[in-house]
Order: structure tokens, then sequence, then C-alpha cells
């Protein structure tokens, strides 16, 4: 029997048209667009100015503090300008345009396709190269890696989990990922694993991925350290704490407290691909895996993206959008976010393009809340989602706290199983917003 | 690319549940105990049933339409139904029409509507409606009609319900002990009582579908049923003579009916597991309480509509287990 987290969780039709699609190159785009804000924590300052010439893998924005990462070009040519963009979060950011010429690439970066499995560096060099690398959370969250590999010195770490789950539904990208670069994951692994100080990694994939499973646990017969562990398919197992329920039996403590608490680390295996390239090839962050699909799409398939591609470029790739489209997702439909349309870029954190038809898109009259309790089964965090967004449509912040809700890791499972097609997840996400204020408010006054 | 696009936060695909669906497979669970009354009960079974259906409906139309003043009536998500079909299983097959749809006006108008329509009240409609004619109509909501009279309605013969009988036995009557069907009829539902609770066998293939639909899960059905057989086993066993074997009592009344279609109400039962567990428990002991010590032979309904008055309690204390709280 495979192990998975124990509290709630629900079974959404996994839908990965795309497993068997093996990963192609985007064509290189007119002009990149650069948001500033790609990731968690303070958005990266410009060090280019208009009419400046770049070449792939030149830095173009530096970190705008500890917390935050650098931003390289992924295109050679010259900075349009520095301007706006609306990007995954539907609000207008800074951001920098360059028009594209050529494709010459900076000559420190290694292209060659050699895998090097040595490894000389010191656990202070290799979290430098990543930090130099701009490297984040390619899982969506986009959490500066570098800040998680430099756990409070408190916390005693002994576990690297990779995150392979992908439990969104249509996401195949980190699937792909594995099948066709294994070694270069394994190497990675090796590097966080060094410069984390620990000795077992745990790799955690989910059943549906049974030719990934089988290809690494065969990888890494010969490694020592490192286990591949199958999981019981349950979204959301990807989820950090989840993950690490699953693969440990820990459980990490209600917010503040960090998997580095229960002496985890846990990183997606699409930022461990990012980390070999970073570290051994001193590539930077510049390119990823986006899974272009949705149900009525013509040619869903798994593309390797040059971060700042305007999406719409990708979707004709995938054979333009389908007539019946009602919306535009950057990332899985349980988590993803909408597009307000197809000119934001490819980011850091863009996972995948999921056009959804018009009439999924849509959503329903709510109706009365019937109690039939599906949101408190399916919530993996322990919450009552159907009190919460009643306390929240009362304003009664005191009980939302009380009730947990900084816990909720808004994974989607209480509204997308309400019969009564009860918006919970808005509200909770309303009272979220609220809630933290005010203990932000509470801790200042002390 | 000029499409419109829809623009709202995840999550963004939905499992497909609606209210309508649960509803429909609890009509459908409810099938199998309507065929076994026919069987039993004949013609008066048809007619009390769908007497009790047509009046819920009507009420729910007419008091969401013209009281509430609703544009669109909740009529079609299929709660009246069900609330017309558990009324009509909780009354004896000769009961007359007037007094049915007497009954729907309660349970519909007062049992629910007055609250604000489904989701919001308290009680189980049915019980209350049934309660009510309890109270009002107390002879002929306790002269049950004997089986196989299959073309007699009001008209048919009555005689004692298994329950009767247990009761004189306890009352010290060895002699009506004769008079018990054997617990393979009762299983079956060859035996005098409420339209929708004589068969158990029904009953449960009924339970089984909605278990298997995920519509209800186990709790609060299995906590029931175990806590009464647990509580009469030990009766049982202390004194034989004057307690029938706990089979009896799980396949007699209204006990089946109500722990697996009553109880399971999702709108009047508790939002978690471990509340499930305790309002199971909690109904069973006053079954049993009200059997062996009440006045009226069946305890069903009372346990089931008091335990519905602490739910709120209930949720209060039985919270689900909070993720990293056992950690810390």
């Amino acid at each position: 029997m495979s192990n998975t987290f124990k509290i709630g969780g629900v079974h959404p039709n996994p839908s990965k048209l795309t497993a068997n699609r093996a990963i192609e190159p985007a064509a290189l785009p007119v002009q990149a667009v650069f948001p500033l804000s790609q990731h968690i924590g303070a958005p990266a300052v410009p060090c280019v100015a208009k009419g400046d010439q770049v070449l792939v893998g030149t830095v173009i924005a530096q970190p705008g503090g500890f917390m935050s990462a650098a931003i390289h070009s992924s295109v050679s040519g010259k900075v349009a300008k520095i301007d706006t963009v609306i990007d995954a979060s539907g609000q207008r950011k800074p951001a920098i345009f360059i028009d594209v010429q050529g494709d010459e690439w900076d000559p420190s970066i290694d292209r060659s396709t050699t895998l090097v499995q040595q490894l000389n560096l010191t656990k202070e060099e290799i979290i430098e190269r990543i930090k130099n690398a701009g490297v984040v959370g390619m899982g969506g969250a986009c959490f500066p890696t570098h800040v998680k590999l430099c756990p409070p010195p408190t916390c005693k770490i002994d576990t690297l989990i990779i995150n392979a789950v992908e439990c969104e539904p249509y996401l195949t990208a980190d699937h792909r990922l594995m099948l066709e670069y294994p070694d270069q994951i394994i190497v990675g692994v090796r590097i966080i694993m060094k410069a984390l100080g620990i000795d077992r990694a745990v790799i955690g994939i989910e059943e549906n991925k049974p030719d990934a499973i089988e290809l690494l646990q065969r990888k890494v017969m010969m490694v020592s350290g490192i286990e591949v562990m199958p999981l019981k398919m349950k979204y959301p197992q990807g989820g950090e704490k989840q993950l690490i329920e699953a693969v440990t039996g820990r459980q990490v403590p209600p917010p503040p407290a960090l998997p580095a608490n229960v002496g985890c680390v846990v990183q997606n295996v699409g930022t461990v691909y990012a980390i070999y390239e970073a570290v051994i090839k001193n590539k930077p962050l510049i390119e990823r895996i986006v899974t272009v699909t949705g149900d009525s799409v013509k040619n869903p398939c798994n593309l390797k993206v040059r971060m700042g591609t305007p999406v719409s470029q990708i979707i004709e790739q995938a054979g333009g959008m389908p007539e019946d489209t009602g919306k535009l997702l950057s990332g899985g439909p349980m988590m993803g976010r909408p597009l307000l349309g197809a000119d934001a870029p490819v980011v850091k954190g863009t996972s995948g393009i999921l056009m959804l038809p018009e009439k999924v898109a849509e959503r329903r009259e709510e109706r009365n809340c019937i109690r039939c309790a599906k949101c408190v089964d399916a919530c993996p965090m322990g919450l009552e989602p159907y009190k919460l967004a009643t306390a929240t449509q009362q304003q009664d912040w005191e009980k939302c706290e009380q009730e947990w809700i900084l816990s909720c890791i808004e994974c989607g499972c209480c509204q997308s199983t309400c019969p009564s097609r009860r918006p919970l997840l808005d509200w909770i996400r309303l009272s979220k917003n609220k809630v933290n204020g005010i203990v932000r408010a509470r801790q200042a006054k002390k | 690319m000029a499409q419109k696009l829809f623009i709202s936060t995840s999550p963004h695909i939905h499992c497909g549940d609606t209210i309508e669906r649960n509803m429909h497979w609890v009509i459908t669970a409810l099938i199998p105990a309507l065929i076994a009354s026919f069987i039993v009960f004949g013609i008066g079974a048809l007619i009390v049933t769908v007497t009790a259906v047509a009046s819920c409906m009507l009420f729910e139309w007419l008091i969401s339409r013209f009281l509430l003043g609703r544009e669109r009536s909740t009529l079609g998500d299929g709660s009246a139904i069900i609330t017309g079909m558990l009324l009509a299983f909780n009354l004896p097959s000769n009961i007359p029409l007037y007094q049915i749809v007497m009954g729907s006006l309660v349970a519909i108008g007062i049992g629910k509507m007055v609250f604000g329509g489904l989701g919001n009240n308290p009680f189980n409609p049915a019980l209350v409606g049934r309660v009510f004619m309890l109270i009002s109509f107390p002879t002929r909501m306790t002269s049950w009609p004997e089986p196989h009279q299959l073309l007699s309605y009001t008209d048919a013969t009555t005689c004692a319900t298994p329950l009767n009988l247990i009761g004189q036995i306890s009352g010290g009557n060895a002699a009506a002990a004769d008079s018990l069907p054997s617990v393979w009829n009762l299983f079956l539902g060859n035996t005098a009582g409420c339209i929708g609770e004589v068969s158990a066998l029904a009953l449960l293939i009924g339970v089984i579908i909605l278990l298997c639909k995920k519509v209800i899960t186990w709790h609060i059905p299995v906590s029931i049923l175990a806590t009464v057989a647990v509580l009469t086993g030990i009766m049982w066993i202390v004194n034989p003579d004057l307690y029938v074997n706990p089979l009896y009592h799980l396949c007699s009344g209204g006990l089946m009916l109500g722990a697996c279609f009553m109880a399971t109400d999702y709108v009047t039962s508790p939002m978690t597991h471990k509340g499930m567990v305790w309002y199971g428990i909690g109904i069973g002991f006053l079954t049993v309480i009200i059997r062996f010590f009440g006045s009226y032979p069946e305890g069903m309904s009372f346990a089931i509509l008091i335990m519905n008055a602490i739910v709120p309690l209930i949720n209060n204390w039985c919270k689900p287990k909070h993720f990293g709280e056992a950690a810390k």
C-alpha cells in the first residue's frame, strides 16, 4: 500500500493529455517581457537601461533583497523599454522589454548536453551559484531557492523531499522532465543534499506516472541515500505539508512553523533540474517546461519555453486557442491563475497554460448550504470551510482566526466538491487577507 | 483571439456534484423499500406514498411562491419528494387522506419552510410531520393493518406490531411471545408496521446504494445500529425472559429506516465524522431508553428529533482534527 497524506483530499479527473508528448522547443519570441516580480519577496531591481545590448544569460535585474531573485535575459537583443505588463496576478507590474536579435549566448554558459557528475564545490559555493542563477521554486509558488537552502540554524534538517507529484490535473511538465532528464535530476538531488549537508533524499511520485517511477528507481539503484517513493494518487499531494506527511509521516505544525521545523526541505523536481543547470552548466533560469493543454486544444504539447515569451505564441504552437475557450489559465485547474489575455509573458512559475471550455469556466448559480459536510471531508488541513465562509460573510474575523483560517493552503478542494456550488475559497481568501492584516497589526503593536 | 474570457479565482473545475444528484440517489435508494411495502401492504401503501409526496411538493411550491415570494421554486431539488416519501414511510398504510395532507403541511411548512427552506431547518421535516400526526391522530397512527391485504386501504383489519408485542413481553406478558414473528420474517418485512419500515432487507439495499454512491458515510447508521445492538444485547443477556434478543430490535420498528434515511439527513446531522458517531450513539441510546421505559413502543422519531436539537452543540464540540495540531 503506497503512502499518502491522511486528512481530506479529492480525486479530480487527471486529464493528463500530454503525458506521452515529448518536450519540444518553443520558437524564439520577437519581443520578450520580463516582469520584475516573478517570485515571492521583494521585486528585482533592473540593472539595464533602454538601448542596452544583452546576451542570453545576461543579468537584467538584481535581487531586491535577501528574499528575492535575480532575473536574466532569456534572449539576445536590445532593451526596448522598461514599462509595465499585466501578469498572472491580473495587475500591472513593472517589466523589462527586450527586442530579440539573433540568439547569442553568454560564453560562460556551458551549452553542451554532456552529463557532469563530479561536484567539487563547497556548500556555500553551491548556494551562491543557485542564487546568482535566479533559481526559484518551479512548482508555482516561486519561493527563492537559495533562501530555502538556508534553513534557520535551530532546525536540524535530515530529509530532502523532491516534489515530483504533479497532482494538478492536465499538467505534465514535471512528468516529461523526469522521463527525459533523469540523470540530470539525480545529480541535481545530490547537489541539494550536499548544500544541505544531509544524506537522505526521497523523490515522491504519484502512481499515475509508473514510467517515471520505474525509470528513476533504476537510476537511483547505484546512488546511496536517494529513494524513489510511489505515492497514492490524491490531490493536493503536491502541497508541501501534505507531501511531507505522505513521505515521512510528520505533520508540520500550524503557521508560522516551516517544513524545516520537522527536519524537511521540499524542492520541486523542476527546480532540481534548474539547480543542476545552474550549478553544473552555469546556466541561469532562462527557460522552463510549459504544458500547453486543454480538452479542445488541437495539439496539446509540452514545450521548452524561454522566459518572457508571450503566452499567445506558445498557444499558436499548440494549434491556437480553441473556439470554445472560456478561460485561460496559468497553471493547473485547481490552483492556477486566470490570465486577462494571451499577451501575458511566460514567467518562472508558469507550469502550464490551460484553456478551459466556456461551459467549464462558467460558474453555476450558488445555492443554500445543505450541510452535507463534504467540504469538511475534503479539506486536507482539517478545517471547516462552510463555517469559515459563513463567518467571513458575517465579517467575524475573530472566529475565522480561531478556526485556523491562516492554515488554509488554498488548494480548492472544498469549493470543487460543494454540491451547492458555494464559492467557499473566494470567501476564505478574502478573510485570510483580512485576518493576516489583523495579526500583523497586533504583532507590530507588541 | 478576441474571445471573451472568464476571470475568477481558483479552483476552476468542479467535481460535478449537485444537490439534485444527492437527492435523486436518496430517492432511488428508497425505491426498494417502496417496492417491499407494496408487496406487503398492497394498494394502501401506494395511495399513502403518492398522497404524501404530491402534497409535500404542492405545499413547497405554494409556500415558496406565495408566502416567500420566490421567483424560482426550489421544487426541482427533489428534497420535497424525499420529505414526502419519508413521511409516508413512517405512516401506517390505512391512514385517511386528509390526515396525510395535514401531516405534509406541517412537515413542509413548519418543519422546513419557516426556517427558510432546504439547508436551514434544524429538525428533520418528515419527522416533524410524523410526530405532529402521532399527537394529533393517536388512534389512527397507532393501529397498523395486518400484512397481505393487498386491495384494502382504510378498511384493512389491524393488528399489533412486533414492537407492541416486545413491549408486552417486557411488561411480563410471556404469552405475547407466541405471536411474535420470526426474526427472518422481520428482516424480510413480513409483518405489521409503518409502510417503509417493515423490510430491513429493502432498507439495507437502499443504504448500500447510498454508501456506494458516496451520498452518505457509514458513521451515522453504523453507530446507531451498533449502540442499539449493544444496549439491547446487554438487557437480553441479563434477562432473556423479559427482553428479546437484539436482532428483533434491529429489524423491528422504525430503527432501520431511521438509522439509514432519517438520521442521515444532511441538513440536520453533524458536520464531522466524530460528531456523527456521537450523534448516532445518542440516537441509539435514546431509542433504547424510549423503547424500554417510554409509553410509546417506538422511540426512533423522538430520539432523532432530540438529537437534531443538539446538533449545533455537537458541531461545536466535535471539531475535525486540525492538520499539525498533534505535532505541536
